[in-house]
């Protein structure tokens, strides 16, 4: 159970203990990264030396390029007398990003509603929770270009290329969304239910004052998942969808050079492991700032 | 009430964390078999801390505590003690029954021995009736009768309650108080006691210990000589008002106005660690 | 008769929901004069079904089993991982953020990489996309599942002298299963994208995305969206086994009793 310190200490304490804390947190992450490179460079060692057959997997430079030389590849041109391939993968990101963000918004606002919709009607749950399962199963690679024939041309001509990418990004942002948003709205205490019931109130109120206040570290939770998963949606989408200009098509083009570079497609994963932690943080950060704030706005 | 004390402490004194807020100062305390005894203060002054200290769930900075003839510690892992808590703690995947038998697994009790006792117990909280039940499925009251009966399950010397009637409405508070007397009688244990309430206080005990707030200091100790058995009645009598008024004026002089709380500083209670 | 009543409760809503939905789809489909490619009639959906059903099923059920490989793996694994690193609270604070960073790398970028290590055509390589695909959200819930107990059910337990083991049985992991078992749904629907978007980089002949890609190249919309029916039922029966399991193991839990607002 937590302490609190009086009010006058609690300042001083912060200061110096944030400030070590960052320090260790820092420290541990750059620890992290040098256990992951040495790992890699380890198994690949040992395998290398051992010869050791994972089926038809051995290592080498093609199946596991050094760290340093995927690094290398990011300041090569990424063709004859092109661009460097770091300055063409972080345009494909940027491009990929804008895909996601705007997907990512649409789905977190779908699923929010249809969580709160659901929760608060058991029959609508049990109508209509099968078919968003299954809607999940679909697969949007297959449907991908039915959505685009269908979407882009309705859309305004600066959406016109990549809105329907953003559809289908959102239509893997939505569902974890919904169901956390449910799991979270459901998972009040009965009794604090009755407390609020005994104050009249209504069912909005017990809503926004109650329960979701209550789901938000689910709902954060769930767009923690759901952040990155737009941004995998926006680089399946772009596969179909024919567009060059993002991720998708950046690793669909550098997988036909991989016998020969595998560097670049190992670059471009790279890249977009960066894209997907990236929109990961920043959902972090906001977490931070928002649930924090909410026990008090409930008081 | 005779032999040598349940609860033996000596210049405990518990101080958290690296600002070196006391909770507790130098506490001396006896605790006689047969006894119950109250701890009453007001917020902040430790009496929850010195509870758990007493189960050694939380270590004393200094001092020396003694349970059983042992040290806290060993009492614990003896388990010589049951524990009640404000929030009845209960398994919502457990029935009632399972939930009292709950000490009696883990202390590796056969089946049909625990069955006999639970069935015991189940009596004695006057829960007939429900044991198959789920804890949603009952009352706040009803379920601190199972933390009760849970607590009592092994026969402990001794039982720490930490304001386990706390969130009851006055009725049934009231109620359980007559119970509680009722299973102590029965049980023979030794009783410390948490409590805010100072009738609650007088009315179970048999000495109610009086804490200064915090550095939580013991303020004064005032003998309860009501006679036992004690009942609703007992509530009316004159020297209950007296003791009552005792209390209070015991309270007040350790310092009990909780506007006088500075703001940001709350009960400093459970272990150092974040489980 | 009461447990029939039950089940009638329980499903029939969803049943009348797909009843309207098939008649406003087919419905919509005639009536607006849909292209066939965009989205055919139920009626033409179940007619290739008849034909084709063996091709279109054995496609399926190729795929559903690399995601359900994948699924079993990744799922062991994570919890397995899960429960070893919070056994020490500093690890497990440590490992948290990192285990969550990892889930937001897009993992699917990996299926060529992974079609080159094991073979395009083979079940492996996505299997293994799929395992680890639904290692991260394992390892994570269940994480969080295991640490996140009330402190007084961690003293109550302490009272009792019980030692880590028993506190784990008999307190962290009851407590972490709703957690665990919202990992696993999500993870069925990953393993099932794992599977299928792992076939679009390459797959054997018979996997339901290699296939699904050729009819649509050869304009043969029918089987198409056939095929993608059948995965979808697939999936739905995936993810229907898990949640059944969990309302089996977890009767007691508020959102599985239904803690309905009014």
């Amino acid at each position: 159970m937590a302490y609190v310190a009086p009010a006058s200490t609690r300042s001083r304490l912060l200061d110096s203990e944030r400030v070590r804390e960052a320090g260790r947190s820092v420290g541990l992450f750059f620890a992290v990264l040098a256990f992951l490179w040495a790992s890699w460079e380890a198994f690949r060692w040992i395998a290398e030396t051992t010869e050791l057959r994972l089926g038809q997997f051995e290592a080498n430079d093609r199946t596991m390029p050094h760290i340093h030389d995927i690094v290398a590849q990011l300041f090569e041109p990424s063709r004859r007398n092109g661009p460097l391939l770091i300055e063409v993968l972080w345009d494909a990101a940027l491009f990929t990003a804008k895909e996601a963000a705007v997907g990512f918004a649409l789905g977190a606002l779908i699923g929010f509603a249809l969580g709160v919709l659901l929760a608060h009607s058991g029959l609508l749950q049990r109508g209509f929770l099968p078919y968003l399962v299954a809607s999940q199963t679909i697969p949007i690679l297959a449907v991908a270009p039915m959505v685009v024939v269908w979407v882009n041309p309705r859309l305004p001509d600066d959406f016109k290329d990549w809105g329907a990418v953003a559809v289908i990004a959102a239509y893997l942002t939505f569902f974890p969304v919904t169901i956390n948003t449910m799991r979270g709205l459901t998972s009040v205490d009965p009794r604090t239910l009755d407390l609020m019931r005994s104050y009249a109130s209504s069912s909005w109120s017990v809503l926004w004052k109650l329960r979701v206040p209550a789901a938000l570290p689910f709902i954060f939770a769930a767009l923690k998942i759901a952040a990155p998963a737009s941004v995998v949606g926006a680089i399946i989408g772009e596969l179909p969808a024919s567009i060059q200009s993002g991720l998708g098509g950046a690793i669909l083009n550098f997988n036909q050079y991989y016998i020969t570079e595998p560097t670049s497609l190992w670059a471009t994963n790279l890249i977009a492991a960066a894209l997907g932690i990236s929109f990961f943080l920043v959902v972090l950060l906001a977490e931070r700032l928002i649930v924090r704030r909410a026990p008090e706005n409930v008081a | 009430m005779s032999g040598s004390p349940v609860v033996s402490l000596r210049n405990v004194t518990k101080t958290f964390g690296a600002a070196g807020v006391t909770a507790v100062q130098s506490i001396d305390l006896d605790v006689r078999p047969g006894e119950f005894v109250s701890l009453i203060g007001p917020s902040g002054c430790g009496k929850s801390t010195l509870l758990r200290i007493v189960g050694d769930l939380v270590e004393p900075t200094s001092g020396e505590v003694v349970v059983n003839g042992k040290s806290a510690r060993q009492a614990r892992l003896d388990r010589d003690y049951g524990i009640v808590f404000q929030d009845a703690v209960l398994y919502d995947w457990r029935t009632v029954a399972k939930n009292i038998a709950l000490p009696l697994e883990l202390l590796k009790w056969d089946r049909a021995k625990r069955a006999a006792r639970v069935a015991e117990l189940i009596d004695l909280v006057e829960l007939q009736g429900f044991a198959e039940h789920h804890p949603w499925q009952l009352s706040g009251g009803m379920q601190q009768r199972v933390s009760i009966a849970r607590a009592l399950s092994f026969s402990p010397a001794l039982l720490l309650m930490d304001e386990p009637f706390g969130a009851l409405d006055e009725m049934t508070r009231e109620r359980l108080n007559g119970e509680l007397l009722r299973i102590w009688e029965a049980s023979g244990s030794t009783i410390v006691f948490v409590t805010h309430s100072i009738s609650e206080a007088v009315f179970l005990s048999t000495r109610v210990v009086v804490m200064s707030r915090r550095p939580g200091r013991i303020a004064a100790i005032v003998d309860v000589d009501l006679p036992q058995p004690r009942n609703a009645d007992t509530r009316e009598e004159p020297r209950f008002f007296e003791l009552v008024t005792a209390v209070r004026d015991r309270l007040r002089e350790g310092g009990h106005d909780d506007d006088r709380t500075a703001p940001g500083e709350g009960e400093l209670v459970g272990a150092e660690e974040t489980p | 008769m009461r447990r029939l009543r039950r089940l009638a409760w329980e499903w029939l809503p969803a049943i009348v929901v797909f009843v309207l939905g098939i008649g406003i789809w087919e419905g919509a489909v005639q009536g607006l004069d849909v292209e066939n490619f965009l989205l055919p009639a139920p009626t033409d959906i179940v007619r290739t079904l008849g034909t084709d059903g063996g091709e279109l099923w054995d496609a399926a059920f190729f795929t559903f089993r690399e995601a359900v490989g994948g699924f079993v793996i990744g799922c062991s694994l994570g919890f397995l991982a899960a429960v070893a690193i919070a056994r020490w609270r500093t690890l497990q604070a440590a490992v948290m953020p990192y285990a969550i960073a990892a889930g937001a790398i897009p993992i699917i970028a990996f299926a060529p990489i992974t079609n080159n290590w094991f073979g395009i055509t083979g079940m492996t390589s996505k299997m293994v996309i799929a395992a680890v695909l639904c290692f991260f959200p394992v390892l994570v819930n269940t994480m969080r599942g295991l640490t996140s107990v009330h402190p007084s059910q961690i003293e109550l337990m302490r009272s009792y002298a019980a030692d880590e083991l028993t506190v784990f049985r008999r307190v962290r992991l009851p407590n972490a299963l709703p957690y665990v078992f919202s990992g696993l749904k999500v993870a069925t629907v990953l393993a099932m994208i794992g599977a299928i978007v792992g076939d679009y980089f390459g797959g054997a002949p018979g996997a339901l995305g290699v296939q699904i890609r050729r009819w649509v190249g050869i304009f043969a919309f029918d089987q198409a969206w056939a095929a993608i029916v059948l995965a979808s039922v697939l999936g739905i029966a995936f993810y229907g086994s898990v949640a059944l399991v969990e309302r089996l193991t977890m009767g007691w839990h508020p959102s599985v009793r239904g803690a309905r607002p009014e």
